[in-house]
This record gives C-alpha cells, structure tokens and sequence, in this order.
C-alpha cells in the first residue's frame, strides 16, 4: 500500500506537469520506421481461460489486429494487481487492457467479482493521476469470443492512437 | 542462469509472417541466454530433441519457446522439459503464432512484436522456480447430467467398465429427445426399439443409479473430489410406492399441456410421459392439478391402488461426490412461433414443427402414428416441408447450421409417403442439401428418385391460409421463377439450440460456453470431448448440434477419457498454487474472505499464534487472495507478481 500511496503522490505531482511535457522528452518504447511519431504500445492483461483463449480463437481465425498489444498472462482478473496497471503507465506504456471472464462466467466461479471492483477504483485514481480515461480499459471477452476480441483491441488502441504516445511520464 | 530460447517456423505458419531466424539470433544477446536456436516444427519430435539435447549440452536450467498458444502445446514442452532432466515448470512459452503471425500481416512489426514476447517470456523465465506436484485420492464415482441417448451411452460405458455412476435428469424419464423421434435416419429404424433397451439397460445396471426429476444445483470441488448438491423436484407421488399402472392418469380429470407431444394434444396434471418411461413414475404438474389449484379433487389419491399420491411432500436436496462429470444436456427445439412471423406464429394448425411432426406419425404418439390435418382430421394430399426454420439464418439469431435437418426432412418425406401413400405429393424447399455422414447422401437420392419426393431449391417467404389450404409461396432459385403451392400440411425443419439453462448449467460447472449457450470443448481437435475444466466432459448436443451417430461416438469417447482419468487411484494437482509467507501475515484473513475453495485455513504456528496457510491440494491457483492480501505476503507460484511486473517492463523497453 505503502508503494502505491507514493506512486499516486507522484503521479499527481507529475500530472499537474504533463499538459506542458518537457519538450525534450523522448518517446520509452518503440521506434517510428519512418520518422513520423512512434507506434503506442499497450499493455494487456488478460486471464488464462477467458480473454487469453478468445485471443487465441480470433488468432485461429485470423481476425487481424493492430499489433500494439503485448499480452500478459494471469490465471484470473482476480490475480491482478491495480499495481500491474500502474506500473505499466510507470514504465511508459500508452495504454492497458485488463480483459477477463464474463460475470458469472469466471473459470475460478468469483475472481472477476472482486477485479471488477478494484478495476472500478482504479479506473477513477488513474483518470485522477491525469492518465486520461481512454489509456485505460477493462472488459470481458470469452473464449469463443473471438471476434469480439478482434473488436475490443482495435476500437481500444484506435482510441489510444487519437490521444498518440504519452508525453513524458504521468506516474 | 541459463536459459534456452527455441523460436519455431512452425512450417510458414508463423515464418511466413515472423523473420524467426533474427528473432532466435537476437535472443542469444539477451542476459541468462545462452542458446538459441530456430527450429522448423518444435512440437514434433525432431524439434523435441533439440531441445533434450541443448537442455544436457548447454546445462540449459531455463527453457523458452516461443511457438503457439500455451493452450496447445504447454503441457507437451512440459513434458519434453522434464524428459531432458528439467523440472518441467522451468519452462515458459512465447505465442507468437495465435498472438501474433496469424493476426498481422506486415513482416517488420510481426517480427518486432515476436522479439517482444520472447523478450517477455525469457523476463518471466528468470523469475520462475521448480515446482513439484502434490497428489490427491480420487474419487471414482461419476456424475452424468442429462439422461438423453448421449448420458445413456456414457453411462453404459462407464458402469460397464465397473464406474458407479448417477445419471441426473431433470424430466420424470430418461431418453431424452430421441425418445420422441419415431424413426431414425438413413436406416429407417425404429426409435424406440433402439433407445428403450438401453433405458431399461440404465435402470437394471447394477451401477447406475438414475435420479429423474431432479436438478444439478450447485457443483463444488476440483477433479477428482466435486461435490455436488443435486435437488430432488416434488413429483408428489411417492416413487417407492408408484408403479406406473396409469390408473391415475385414466381417472384424472385435469387437462394439461403435453411437454414430451410437443403440444399437440393435452396430457393430464397427473401423467407419465410415455409408456416406455424409465422410471416409470406419475407426477403432478402442481400448476394445473385441481387440487393445488382450486384445493378439491384429490382423485388420483383414492383411485392410487399403492397409495402413492402424496401432496404434501417437498423437494430435498441431497449431496454426492463425484470425482469426474460427464454434461450431456443436449437440445431444444427452436422455438420457430415466436421468430417467423411469415410463416404464421403457430396460429396456422397445419403448419407444425418436424418434432411435433414426429409425434403424429410415432405409433406411441397421441394420433397412433395417424398423418393427418390438425384442422379437420383429413389425410392429406400435398405435404410441403421447410428446411432451415432457425438455422442458417441470421435474421433470427442463429447462423449456424443444425446439421440433422437435412437429413430427417427426407426421413419425414419418405415416411409421409409410407404413411400417406406413394401419390401424396410432397416438396421439400431446401438452401442446400448436408448429407455428409455415411450412407445419407445415398438415402437423401433414395428419397428423391425411389419415392418421388420433389425438392425446390429455395426460401419460403409466406405460408398462408386460403380455402382450406395452406399456401406456400416461396421461390425457385433453379428454375428462376416464384412457385406456390397450396398444401394441406407444412411442416418446419425446426433448427437445434442448446438445451434451456445450459448457460447456468455452465456458470455452476465454470465451463465456457459459446454466444448460443453450446459448451465449448477444450480443442476441437485434441479434446473434443473435455472442458478446460479438469474433470468435466461432454457428450452429445450441448456442445454443438449433431446427429445420433455422432452424439453417441462422442459419449462413448467421453467415457473413455472418464475411465482414463479415474483408472488413477491419485491424481497429480497442479503445483501452481498460492503460498503464504507467514512471517510477514497480519492475521487480518482477507485471503479466507475472498477464496472461492476455502483454501486458506488458519494455522497455528506458535502457541497462541495464528497465521494464514494455503491447504495446497484444495488451491486452484487463481491467485485473488494475492491480490487481496494487504500486505503481499501471499505468492501465486508460477505467477509472481515480480514475474509479471518484469514483463511489463520488458514490453516497454525498446
């Protein structure tokens, strides 16, 4: 707890900062191939049976993507630290999906109850940490859905992609 | 630490899209990477002893592969891993097929995004430590829910290979839909006379125990030890008295709806099913009874020879263990009424369903196998059947296919003609013709040559009634031109969904299920027959529509895997569960608060001192309680919140 009272306080510091981002701040993650600015890179985290699955369902369908997704696997929503998310905007990410079992559906029966609640919380302390509320999304998608999955990724990181790279670092 | 790094082409599979030949050489400059190398099929057994070999030259202590989904072949690279000498959860898997090479086409960012999940796995290899399983007894009795031809040829096998097994129906008998099904396709037997034995099979094996009228409520526990509380409905006729004579159902004066005729006449509130019924056993449909509705009657207790009626008595709830599930819930009937208004609602009398159409002509059904007109009784001249009524079809919902309506379509037309005479005049209006299984197509071409029956490749757009008929107009894509024909009985091939309340079947079992409440098998092609639950299997039409043949070879390979499984006296649990770091515990038991196993328990680790501790053989690993506890003194073995943290950091660096 410790640990995240910091972070917050330094993330609302830095927030104040970040409408007028240090010009000289270079992009953390990724290269442009071409000059223009870099591609935004996200940070997924989904659970081992629900989310990751569909992921591999639109994947054996070939449901294409934008490839600014990098997947981290947990057995369950419920497993997911709000750390995770914060840590990730530390280091630099543009944007984090947390995707898990639909409610009711949770291969361990409640675990995404209890995410559900603290991505309900998080959501709101990170919108306060001045990551606007686009960087950051939570949802479900089953392991047939993969279509949907297709759809979750693409219309997240379109959104992403409208507000480009994050600037300097809010947290 | 050294690690290993194995980047597979699998064929062009994933080379086509990936340049895995760079991604293996940057790989080697990676910190801990010792060896890398690309290999054409690691899964297969050249590719395996690659990796054998580099594990014993390079003192490989760490093994990463970046192939497909975990979901595949994790469990195989395990293996491998622990065949080289490794301690098999020292190995880590990179997707970049599913997640990646089937997903993007543009070979710079496919290959840039591969780099980043191996980068990722080898973060998290760092961060992974040897486990070892636990092992725990198992119990070998069996649960099949559902007492279709599907939970009966399951629990044949079983019981037959010496398994005590519990079949739970929730209907008053056994059997299923097939029950109702007059004849079967391409073969033209009898039904019943295939399915009624084995009914009576079920209820006479000595190691099975079959509970009608009773309901799956709540299902607990892992593979191997599930408990599973079962409700037992209030037929109120006591079952050990009833003997089925049927006195009651003659004497009972109150109509009510007949579930097993599909509508199409009324049954008594007091009523067997059907005369082949296992059990054969009365109960009272309470909502239309005299006496629970209007409180006078009480007929069918005086009339009672075994004095069996008994209306005060209550549901129970009893609860067994079992230690493997076989879910074998099959299907509904789609409920075409309250979908296709073009073709009448269900207000049209002789225009009816394919199921209802079976009923009229089964000799056991309420007409004594009698074709004819609901609205006057005539025989009729000109039979008109529509295929895919609720399948193919996304105007209503449902795109798939249901994959036997083909087929009993021209079963039903044949038989119409046997009933009716060869000089009925009978259509069938079909998109395409699936005869795909053995011997069909042969009969589907029997049907349309041997028997005359004439098939209109087209939609029908509107049944209406005219002069006493039932006007079809539909169109003939063939000829090009509308056709209307006034027909004096339509029947629907009426399409399959997955049985009502398959999806809170699902949600107690935790088993995914798809958008149209079908449960999904752990692979298609490798577990067909399980879930991605351990333990739980399926049988038949509740994880998609198919025919007889196919519904009763998947039972039988379910059963299979059953007596598999449970031909262990122990099983291995996984070793991928949470540990709690006692030192640092509060006491404050938010872990046991928030575990859905009960898994952590209080421990007295000083006199006087109590500390969390994780029963290891009733964790399931989901890891809440590690993200629940206060003070992370809980850690999820295999999952560290220092093994994802460094791989979100390894995905961010550039």
């Amino acid at each position: 707890m410790a640990e995240e009272t910091q972070t917050s306080q330094a993330g609302a510091q830095a927030a104040g900062a970040a409408p007028s981002a240090a010009p000289g701040d270079s992009p953390t993650v990724g290269t442009a191939a071409s000059g223009g600015p870099r591609p935004v890179k996200i940070i997924g985290i989904v659970c081992n049976w629900c989310s990751y699955a569909g992921a591999d369902t639109a994947g054996v369908g070939r449901f294409r993507q934008p490839a600014n997704i990098r997947l981290v696997r947990v057995p369950c929503t419920g497993r997911v630290d709000p750390l995770f998310a914060l840590k990730a905007f530390e280091k630099g990410a543009d944007g984090v999906l947390i995707s898990g079992c639909h409610p009711g559906d949770c291969h361990y029966s409640e675990g995404n109850y209890y995410a559900r609640r603290k991505f309900e919380l998080l959501e709101r302390m990170i919108h306060h940490l001045g990551i606007p509320k686009e960087r950051f999304q939570w949802t479900w998608v089953s392991a047939s859905e993969g279509q949907r999955w297709q759809q979750v990724v693409t219309d997240f990181v379109a959104g992403v992609e409208k507000l480009g790279p994050r600037k300097g670092r809010a947290l | 630490m050294r690690i290993g790094v194995f980047v597979c082409h699998c064929g062009t599979n994933i080379a086509a899209t990936v340049d895995v030949v760079s991604v293996a050489k940057r790989a080697l400059g990676l910190k801990d990477v010792v060896h890398a190398e690309d290999i054409m099929y690691t899964c297969a057994e050249p590719g395996q002893a690659a990796i054998r070999k580099a594990i014993e030259d390079k003192k490989l202590d760490r093994v990463v592969v970046a192939a497909c989904s975990p979901h595949m072949h994790e469990m195989t690279f395990r293996r491998c891993v622990d065949n080289g000498g490794l301690n098999p959860y020292l190995f880590e898997m990179a997707n970049i097929r599913e997640h990646c090479s089937w997903i993007h086409t543009d070979i710079p960012v496919a290959t840039e995004k591969a780099w980043d999940l191996v980068k990722m796995a080898v973060a998290k290899a760092r961060r992974l430590e040897p486990l070892w399983s636990n092992e725990v007894e198992v119990n070998k009795d069996v649960l099949v829910i559902g007492g279709g031809v599907a939970g009966i040829q399951a629990a044949l096998d079983l019981a037959d290979a010496g398994l005590k097994v519990t079949i739970v129906e929730r209907e008053t008998t056994i059997g299923g839909v097939m029950a109702k099904l007059d004849k079967t396709f391409p073969t033209i037997d009898c039904s019943a006379c295939i399915l009624t034995p084995r009914m009576v099979d079920c209820a006479q094996h000595e190691n099975i125990d079959v509970m009608a009228y009773c309901e799956v409520d709540r299902v607990s526990g892992y593979v191997g030890n599930f408990t599973v509380d079962v409700r037992k409905k209030a037929a109120m006729v006591d079952w050990t008295k009833c003997v089925g004579c049927e006195i009651c159902v003659q004497k009972c004066p109150a109509k009510a709806p007949d579930t097993f005729n599909v509508g199409l006449e009324p049954t008594k509130a007091i009523y067997i099913p059907f005369p082949q019924a296992v059990p054969k056993r009365a109960a009272i449909q309470v909502e239309h009874c005299r006496w629970f509705t209007q409180g006078k009657c009480r007929v069918c207790e005086k009339v009672c020879p075994a004095d069996a009626v008994d209306y005060e008595q209550k549901e129970e709830t009893v609860q067994k263990r079992f230690g493997a599930i076989v879910v074998a819930t099959g299907l509904e009937v789609f409920p075409w009424e309250e979908y296709y208004h073009e073709y009448g609602s269900g207000k049209i009398k002789d225009v009816i369903s394919g199921l209802q159409y079976e009923r009229m002509l089964s000799a056991s059904g309420p007409y004594g196998g009698h074709v004819h007109r609901l609205s006057n009784g005539e025989g009729p001249k000109t039979v008109v059947f529509i295929q895919c009524v609720g399948s193919r079809d996304d105007s209503v919902g449902r795109p798939y296919c249901s994959s036997v309506c083909c087929m009993y379509t021209a079963k039903q037309a044949l038989l119409t003609k046997d009933h009716c005479g060869m000089d009925t005049e009978v259509y069938v209006f079909y998109i395409d013709i699936r005869a795909t299984g053995k011997g069909y197509e042969e009969f589907v071409k029997r049907v349309q040559t041997e028997f005359g029956v004439k098939y209109v490749r087209g939609r029908v757009s509107k049944l209406y009634e005219e002069e006493g008929k039932v006007m079809v107009r539909g169109f003939d894509t063939l000829l090009g031109e509308q056709v209307e024909i006034a027909a004096d009985l339509v029947v629907l091939a009426s399409g399959i969904m997955a049985a009502n309340g398959a999806k809170e079947l699902a949600q107690k079992l935790s088993v995914s299920y798809d958008e149209f409440g079908f449960f999904k098998e752990g692979h298609p092609k490798l577990r067909p027959v399980e879930t991605n639950t351990a333990g739980v299997f399926l049988a038949g039409a509740c994880q998609a529509p198919k025919d007889i043949p196919a519904t009763v070879a998947q039972a039988s390979a379910t059963a299979s895997k059953v007596i598999g499984l449970l031909a262990n006296d122990k099983l291995k649990t996984s070793p991928m569960i949470a540990i709690v770091g006692q030192k640092d515990c509060v006491s404050c038991w938010k872990c046991i608060d928030v575990c859905p196993f009960g898994a952590p328990e209080r421990q007295e680790v000083r006199p006087g001192e109590l500390k969390s501790h994780v029963i290891e053989t009733v964790c399931q690993g989901c890891g809440v309680c590690v993200a629940t506890c206060p003070v992370n003194c809980i850690s999820l073995k295999g999952f560290s919140t220092d093994a994802v943290l460094d791989q979100i950091e390894e995905a961010l660096l550039s």
